[in-house]
């Protein structure tokens, strides 16, 4: 198949960027999203072109590193697919697409269609995990966990951290990102001593980190390559109502926090 | 080169208990006056870096991904093992030990077995102490399955993404440090070099992935756990990025590279379909639990539709030959299987390369729900990619290249051959000898990271001034900086016609005919012919585009397939030399009547290790294996 390309092309952070159209022919359609930049990529090194940016490394739906709006849909908006598993088969010849990097101000363009996500890894480290220094567990089984609490806890944990909740959303809002880790952690006994903190801690950063809020319209979980429910948003906002206490009964305690 | 592995004394199973107790110890409150440097933040790199700053050492860690929770560990689909017994099955310690042992065909280290059968255990009360979502029994205990070349249920696992819950688990507690201060972590970041300093490991030199900026960073101690090198093979189903330069740099740097001709081809992955492919996809060897293996007897067959062949008409392979282990039969023997019944015109799809993995029966037994519940995702994924429903029609699948039991060597202390430069997980060799068996590779990187190294490199830190810090700015990290930007530079002034990938899909060609499932003298020497000239190919027509001091894929690319062009060397080496068939190295001069490989104890009992000799040929070492806990047999899953 032959196809018509706009590609979003920009030097760096700093530098203007714009669109670019390019013409890819001879496309299989067995060939995925990433494997027709490839091919593009390869046609435009033959002309001394600088071929285009964009980031990628497992493809198999799992890493979370490509990302792309095609369309104006984060990795292309077929139903539960990241970009590295969306196949041409989906494409019709002669189609012509608007490829762009994921548009937030909490993700600058690094180059392309690359962007910088760190911003992800500051509202982790802020709080999502599990205070369990290695070497203090207990047997894995002495506590146990009703299979329903456990699969609610993988479904969430399921998130590849792409960030196309992010680009879909009007505001820029991670809400889907951070209640997913929240999730998890909150439906396992082993995440319930620091529950509040960390919902607390969490969202504080993802709010310092620049996201916008939710305004609820759940273009995240339309977007979502993992489906991950906008319930999740449901329970963030409930425990953060008690965590505002808590948290600030442990400031006045001068307990640590922050 | 000194291959003393320094294996402790006392009978197998106290060998670690001693060595523990043995082991220098650093006082708490010196801890943070050593600085240690990880490479590589997957499950063996990024356990090591967040456990090492919870004792309280000063970290850095480093990976080329944007995020250190991408690493290639999260791929992993099917389980992790561990010596529980829960199942009350009959596995023990000693099982997992002797099912690794003779899995690894009788070519990995007795001692280092029996510590990773040992800390199997720990592993799993750890991960799920961190909040991994296991599956679990309605009860609320833990599930397990059943992989290859066991006969017990010994594999946790989180549906089809046990390495995806493993890595966030090993993800948010590096970030924990991360956030605590404790860990500095350097993103898109690029390993280039290794210092070495008075026969000791003084740091790296790194490239920015960003900026382009080259820097030098100094330490006590430097951790390497970069992965494995199946991207040697251009397809593989190994993420696009994971490379050999970190180990090959250091190999460079005087680090022994140990059997690197032991590469794992994955019997289950869905075939290759055209020439624009850039990989291949695993489908997790947990589908042979339920899945039928087979091909039509009839070559007529082949261009039937699966379904019009009665039972009769099939031939299922793996029951018939290996009555016992079945479709659980180990990685090497599956896709040697798999090949031969391809090899003999039975193979189905296009180009006759596949063989179909049923779940008619499981479906029939235990309905579409149960099925879909087990292996929802990797169902997903192959229809995905393949555009089949395989809950109507058999899977197809070939084996692929997916991991590498070759690596640095290391001793006991998982330190190679340079003093203070440790290596874990895939990209060492220590574990699974000449053959791996699924589920294992993740234990292997978490015993590694959580219960090895921060014994094994505080006995070591524990030896070192830590006032005598070596100095970023010395003249050898300036002579090692000054090399890596010649290297690029040379790179970008070649300036030629054809890219890098057509160089990369060449070499990945080369190897797989010559050097992949079947290697045999001529097959390897050919290689050994092609491969120098398509290194010159590459150094003087390659067209590197962009600049150095800036964000530039391309150069990045081009630089580890410039490692792969000349590391290949050594792979087809190596398998040139072990003049024997073990595991997945299969030289098809050394085979017994049946097809099955043969092993040559009395010449190759050994562990090969190549040392860099400059510009003359590298040099072949050997560490004797000495097997005193398990009888040195011909393996059979008959």
């Amino acid at each position: 198949m032959n196809l018509t390309l706009h590609i979003w092309r920009q030097n760096d952070a700093t530098s203007p960027g714009a669109f670019k159209t390019y013409r890819v022919e001879d496309v299989s359609t067995h060939a995925s999203f990433l494997e027709m930049l490839d091919v593009l990529n390869e046609q435009l090194i033959a002309r001394r072109e600088e071929p285009i940016a964009f980031d990628h490394d497992c493809r198999e739906g799992i890493c979370g590193m490509c990302s792309l709006m095609i369309d104006g849909r984060p990795h292309g908006g077929r139903h539960a697919t990241t970009t590295c598993q969306l196949h041409m088969r989906f494409f019709k010849d002669g189609d012509e697409l608007w490829i762009e990097p994921w548009r937030a101000a909490a993700f600058p363009v690094i180059k392309d269609l690359c962007v910088d996500r760190s911003a992800f890894d500051r509202v982790i480290a802020a709080g999502g995990f599990v205070t369990a220094n290695c070497g203090s567990a207990p047997d894995a089984n002495d506590v146990l966990v009703a299979k329903e609490e456990a699969d609610r806890a993988f479904e969430a944990a399921a998130c590849i951290g792409c960030g196309a909740c992010v680009a879909a959303c009007p505001n820029g809002s991670a809400m889907l990102f951070v209640a997913a880790k929240l999730s998890h952690l909150r439906h396992l006994p082993q995440g319930q001593p620091e529950r509040l903190h960390r919902t607390h801690a969490m969202v504080t950063a993802m709010d310092a980190a620049g996201f916008g809020n939710c305004s609820n319209h759940y273009e995240c979980e339309a977007a979502c390559p993992k489906a991950i429910s906008r319930d999740v948003i449901a329970e963030l906002n409930r425990d953060y109502a008690k965590a505002t206490f808590v948290h600030r009964e442990r400031v006045e305690r001068g307990d640590g926090v922050g | 080169m000194n291959l003393d592995a320094r294996i402790p004394g006392g009978p197998i199973e106290q060998k670690w208990a001693n060595a523990r107790f043995e082991m220098k110890l650093v006082n708490p409150a010196n801890k943070r006056k050593y600085k240690v440097i990880v490479v590589g933040s997957g499950l063996a790199g990024g356990a090591a870096a967040a456990t090492l700053a919870e004792l309280g050492y000063d970290v850095a860690c480093f990976c080329f991904q944007d995020s250190p929770r991408r690493a290639h560990s999260i791929a992993a689909q099917g389980g992790i093992n561990a010596a529980k017994n829960y199942q009350n099955d009959g596995d023990s310690v000693h099982r997992l030990f002797y099912d690794t042992v003779k899995g690894g065909d009788f070519r990995s280290r007795e001692a280092n077995v029996q510590r990773l059968a040992e800390v199997s255990v720990n592993i799993i009360d750890q991960c799920t102490a961190m909040g991994v979502p296991f599956a679990r029994e309605y009860g609320g205990t833990l599930a397990n399955r059943s992989f290859g070349g066991a006969q017990v249920s010994r594999t946790f696992y989180a549906r089809g993404q046990t390495g995806q819950q493993l890595l966030l688990g090993v993800y948010s507690a590096l970030e924990r440090q991360i956030g605590h201060g404790k860990v500095r972590m350097f993103s898109r970041t690029e390993m280039l070099d290794v210092v070495v300093e008075n026969g000791r490991a003084a740091g790296i030199v790194v490239r920015d992935l960003v900026t382009g900026a080259i820097t030098a960073h100094a330490a006590h101690a430097v951790v390497l756990a970069t992965g494995g090198y199946g991207n040697i093979f251009f397809l593989s189903t190994n993420a696009k990025g994971c490379n050999v330069t970190a180990t090959y740099r250091a190999y460079k740097r005087g680090a022994g590279f140990a059997n690197p001709c032991f590469t794992q081809i994955h019997p289950t992955c869905i075939p290759m379909s055209g020439d624009y492919q850039s990989k291949l996809t695993l489908m997790s060897e947990s589908l042979r639990n339920d899945g039928r293996v087979w091909v039509p007897k009839r070559k007529d067959d082949i261009a039937k539709p699966p379904r019009d062949i009665p039972d009769d008409a099939r031939d299922y392979y793996l029951e018939r030959k290996y009555p016992s282990f079945g479709n659980l039969s180990p990685r090497d023997i599956a896709s040697r299987a798999a090949k031969e019944q391809c090899d003999d015109g039975r193979g189905v799809g296009p180009g006759g390369r596949g063989v179909y993995l049923d779940f008619r029966d499981a479906i029939a037994r235990d309905g579409e729900d149960t099925i879909r519940e087990k292996y929802g995702n990797l169902f997903e994924m192959y229809e995905r990619i393949t555009g089949e429903d395989p809950y109507r029609v058999p899977m197809r699948i070939y084996p692929a290249v997916h991991y590498t039991m070759g690596g640095l060597w290391v001793d006991y202390q998982l330190q190679t051959t340079v003093p203070g430069l440790f290596c874990l997980g895939e990209a060492n060799f220590s574990d699974h000898g000449a053959n791996r068996l699924g589920a294992s590779a993740l234990m292997q990187g978490l015993a590694d990271g959580y219960f090895i190294i921060p014994y094994t490199l505080g006995n070591y830190l524990a030896g070192v001034n830590a006032a005598a810090l070596p100095d970023p700015r010395g003249p050898l990290f300036e002579a090692a900086k000054a090399e890596v930007r010649g290297k690029l530079d040379r790179l970008l002034a070649v300036d030629g016609k054809r890219s890098i990938d057509s160089f990369h899909k060449e070499l990945g060609h080369l190897m797989w005919e010559h050097c992949g499932m079947a290697r045999s003298k001529q097959s390897l020497e050919h290689a050994l012919d092609e491969i120098p000239k398509l290194r010159e190919q590459f150094w003087s027509d390659v067209c590197v585009l962009g600049g150095s001091d800036t964000f530039n894929q391309s150069l990045e690319k081009a630089g580890r397939v410039a490692d792969f062009l000349e590391f290949a060397e050594i792979v087809c080496k190596d398998a040139l030399v072990r003049e024997e068939s073990c595991g997945a190295h299969f030289r098809v001069e050394h085979q017994a009547r049946d097809g099955e490989a043969k092993r040559d104890d009395d010449n190759f009992c050994h562990v090969a290790v190549w040392e860099y000799a400059g510009d003359a040929a590298p040099v072949r070492n050997v560490e004797p294996l000495a097997f005193e806990n398990v009888k040195l047999a011909t393996r059979s899953y008959k």
